[in-house]
């Protein structure tokens, strides 16, 4: 019996790669597993190689997977990329219409196309692999009924039809299974779930969280990987107050959430690092005008337009510091799919408390996976803008940290101001006032710093601390090094900047923070650097998450380079 | 300087045309709170970047909220303001460069969304703030900082830009004349949707245009500006393209959609209609369930 069961589709975009995850995903949720997806694609609509791979754990699943149990390929060209990843004694499904392979290990050849038609469903090819697969894993069929009759269920008199075709394809899969003989070994029964648990994707999760963290007004431009979030928020942000508008560019965008904060409401936007560039000097009237308002950057890969639809950690220092001249915004990134809807909740709630922008640094692997998490709590606290009740005039910006916020329609009308300006917001370049607002702005950072954060083994010398979406590699790793007896530390925190005060303390007593990172410069790294940390990163850029296995050689590589031995073991 | 904040260290140049705007939006402003019995405070005024944008912090009397903001972005902020808060009487000023220039590719959509906004763009057909640059207006062969030979570019025709993009409101004033540039602005704000009262207001200092605007029968100037004729019909906007096409600067309003419907209505009547279901996050959760 096993714990874990990985299975990728691969084959030319438009074959239902990522429809077959997912549905694999949410047929194994219901028997009571943990499950997490991943999709990689180009940036068409037809067409080019795409990937969708499903992970099934009895255990809560941290990344996507290292190696294959069941590889589906549905092309010649998916077979020659990604066979190498298929585990030894693993079981390769392949498309025999398109290919043939040598017999070698546990292969079923299947015809998907001529076996859908003949159920009447040409389309449902993607269907007789799930039956396949989920025959080889030994899952309830039941289960994947009930999907097939969820998905295609759309209030249309051809639906029966259509179901029915699924539901046949699914047991010719079945059927194929069961005639080669061949099973991966089975899955161990799930545990009984503690607490209700949803199946949610990144974006999704994270657009609830801003939702309920009280969004007012949502302003957006299509870009992957964000677009998702601003289709949610056209969806279901609405009600008496509530407004979303799509966006003429990234420009405009910033330009009306910084309008909306400024009106009093809560605003947010959300985009990829191209429009995250466009955004800066919008981003730095937020924080000079001192508005509240939340950026949500998804990271992809690149500079320009780069990789679309890849995921990277590499927008990092442009988040930090997004515009011109000197400011420092801060960043929450959360750390997996679980940690989308309260990094959401935090990011409004920062931009309240220091009446700011915050940067939401997502990441394209987070965003568009779909993991099982348990249902949010609701109780987390919602703060509210410190408003003024007219009593100090006009004076906005007056003293050091933040002043009661005057909202327009009541008394105490300033002027909020892009330029430096005086206490009442006009215009000034006196040195003296300059300096007395550069260093007002600044120390409202001061009440982003209690932030919570995770540490483990903490009287190693030696941590690692991924952030973001690696957290999760990161965690495996560090998990296996540990099992192996090597004395490593462990640290993780979702609020980049500021850090928690505790933790930066904590870090610079050690002798090397790990820092494993996707993106070339080491980004992260640098800024741990810059506050007196010894830190070094574990760099990949290739579009794609970190993969356990690399990470454990990588850390077992920089310790050693560093000591010339292991430590601990 | 101002006299509400003697320190207040920007100041126009004497003779500057933006002191009768400023002049005539406090006229405007200060008869909607007496007229509507609404309090100052529900009026924001949105700058650009330029001499022009200064007007926010150079107003006398009772005072609205301003923002002053970044170049070329007023009319997005306001967007922002107005959809986010549609009680508010949101108006922004801009500069000529600040408007049709940077700011320009904002103000199709708007257009196109009749926002309830109104814009006040103070036109002297050139980059005061910066000194003395070519702007979008300026007119073709006018020697500028940037233009040492003689502007080699044609000048836009804003009047006939806004009336293409379908803004549903155009009017047309000059700084010179402040009561009736404060009418238009008071028309301008109470037109359901986007509204654009486009000003000349002459640069004393790089582009003084005043003589040209005025003419000057002893020199034999003609005057540029001319009253729009009592018979002009702003609903019709064949009529309104006609008069922007002639010689000169038509003065007064050009154009008014007779049925123009702003977009905070047409989302209010679409919610209605469609009777939009709000889900709590709870409900979304619950859909989630495994
Ligand atoms: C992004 C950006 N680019 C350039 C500038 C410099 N700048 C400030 S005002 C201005 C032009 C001002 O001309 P206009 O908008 O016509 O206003 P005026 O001063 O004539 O009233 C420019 C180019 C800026 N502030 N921001
Ligand atoms: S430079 Fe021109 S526009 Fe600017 S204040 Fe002076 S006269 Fe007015
Ligand atoms: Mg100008």
């Amino acid at each position: 019996m096993g714990a874990d069961l990985v299975v990728r589709f691969a084959g030319e975009g438009g074959q239902g790669q990522v429809t077959a995850a997912e549905g694999l995903a949410q047929a194994a949720t219901r028997v009571g597993y943990h499950v997490q997806t991943f999709a990689t694609y180009p940036s068409q609509i037809e067409g080019g190689p795409v990937w969708a791979q499903t992970r099934v754990s009895t255990k809560e699943i941290l990344t996507q997977g290292d190696q294959l149990d069941v590889l589906v390929a549905l092309n010649r060209q998916a077979y020659e990329t990604h066979i190498g990843d298929l585990r030894d004694g693993g079981i390769l499904i392949y498309n025999s219409r398109d290919f043939d392979t040598a017999p070698l290990g546990k292969v079923i050849g299947l015809d998907a196309e001529a076996l859908a038609r003949e159920t009447g469903n040409p389309r449902a090819a993607n269907v007789i692999m799930i039956g396949a697969v989920a025959q080889l894993a030994l899952m309830p069929q039941q289960y994947f009924v009930d999907w097939i009759k969820e998905r295609f269920t759309r209030g249309r008199p051809s639906d029966q039809e259509i179901i029915d075709g699924n539901v046949k394809a699914l047991q010719v899969g079945i059927d194929a299974a069961t005639a080669s003989g061949y099973s991966v070994d089975p899955l161990d029964t799930p545990p009984t779930p503690e607490g209700k648990r949803i199946l949610v994707q990144g974006n999704a999760f994270l657009s609830m969280g801003a939702i309920h963290a009280g969004l007012d007004v949502f302003y957006g431009y299509p870009i992957s990987p964000a677009t998702t979030i601003l289709v949610f928020m056209e969806g279901n942000l609405n009600g008496p107050g509530k407004f979303v508008g799509q966006a003429s560019s990234e420009i405009e965008a910033i330009a009306a959430i910084v309008g909306g904060g400024y009106s009093g409401r809560k605003s947010m936007t959300s985009t990829a690092g191209p429009g995250l560039s466009l955004m800066g000097e919008g981003i730095g009237l937020a924080w000079m005008a001192e508005i509240p308002c939340v950026i949500v950057d998804v990271q992809r890969g690149g500079p320009a337009t780069g990789l679309p639809t890849k995921t990277e950690q590499s927008d990092l220092l442009m988040a930090l510091n997004p515009g011109h001249g000197d400011m420092r915004i801060p960043v929450i990134a959360p750390g997996s799919v679980a940690e989308c809807f309260p990094a959401a909740i935090h990011a409004m709630n920062w931009a309240e408390r220091y009446q700011g922008p915050v940067i939401l640094l997502t990441e394209m692997s987070i965003a568009e996976r779909n993991e099982d998490v348990p249902r949010p709590d609701l109780d987390m606290p919602i703060e509210a803008r410190v408003v003024s009740d007219g009593s100090m005039g006009n004076r906005r910006y007056a003293g050091a940290g933040i002043t009661p916020f005057p909202v327009p329609g009541n008394p105490g009308a300033y002027v909020a101001n892009g330029s430096e300006h005086d206490e009442q917001g006009d215009t000034t370049h006196q040195p003296l006032v300059h300096v007395e607002q550069t260093e007002r702005r600044f120390s409202k950072l001061k009440l982003l710093e209690d932030g919570a954060y995770e540490s483990d083994n903490s009287a190693a010398s030696v941590v690692m601390m991924p952030w973001g979406g690696s957290k999760g590699p990161g965690r495996a790793a560090y998990n296996r090094l540990r099992a192996d007896g090597i004395d490593i530390g462990w640290n993780y925190t979702m609020f980049i900047s500021p850090l928690p005060a505790a933790l930066l303390e904590e870090l610079r007593t050690k002798d090397l923070v790990i820092v494993p990172e996707l993106n070339y410069l080491g980004q992260f790294s640098s800024v741990l650097r810059s506050l007196g940390v010894k830190a070094q990163s574990i760099t990949q850029y290739t579009g794609l998450p970190f993969k356990e296995g690399y990470l454990v050689e990588q850390v077992l590589e920089a310790i050693k380079a560093r000591s010339g031995k292991l430590v601990g073991a | 300087m101002s006299k509400r904040n003697p320190e207040y260290d920007f100041k126009w140049c004497p003779g500057c045309g933006d002191f009768g705007v400023v002049r005539s939006i406090e006229l405007a402003l200060a008869d909607r709170v007496m007229r509507l019995k609404e309090p100052i405070e529900k009026t924001a005024i949105i700058a650009g970047i330029g001499c022009s944008g200064n007007l926010v912090h150079l107003q006398e009397g009772p005072q609205p909220y301003g923002f002053h903001g970044i170049h070329g972005r007023a009319l997005a902020i306001a967007w922002g303001t107005k959809a986010a808060r549609p009680d508010l009487n949101v108006l922004i000023v801009c500069g000529d460069g600040d408007f049709l220039s940077i700011g320009a590719e904002h103000i199709g959509p708007q257009a196109k969304r009749n926002v309830n906004i109104t814009a006040v763009v103070m036109d002297n057909g050139i980059y005061g703030l910066t000194k003395g640059q070519a702007s979008p207006t300026t007119n073709l062969g006018v020697v500028t900082a940037t233009t040492p030979y003689g502007k080699l570019e044609d000048a836009l025709r804003p009047l006939d830009l806004y009336m293409a993009l379908g803004v549903s409101f155009v009017a047309s004033g000059l700084s010179t004349r402040p009561r009736d540039l404060a009418t238009l602005i008071t028309q301008a704000m109470e037109h359901p949707g986007f509204s654009i009262v486009h000003v000349q207001s002459p640069c004393t200092t790089y582009n003084d245009t005043y003589e040209a605007l005025k003419g000057n029968p002893e020199k034999g100037i003609e005057a540029l500006a001319h009253p729009v004729p009592d018979d002009h019909n702003p609903a019709d906007a064949e009529a309104a393209r006609q008069l922007i096409a002639m010689p000169g600067m038509p003065v007064g309003l050009i154009y008014k959609k007779a049925d123009s419907i702003a977009m905070n209505e047409r989302l209010e009547e679409a919610r209605e209609r469609i009777k939009v279901r709000t889900r709590s996050v709870d409900d979304m959760l619950t859909a989630l369930e495994v």
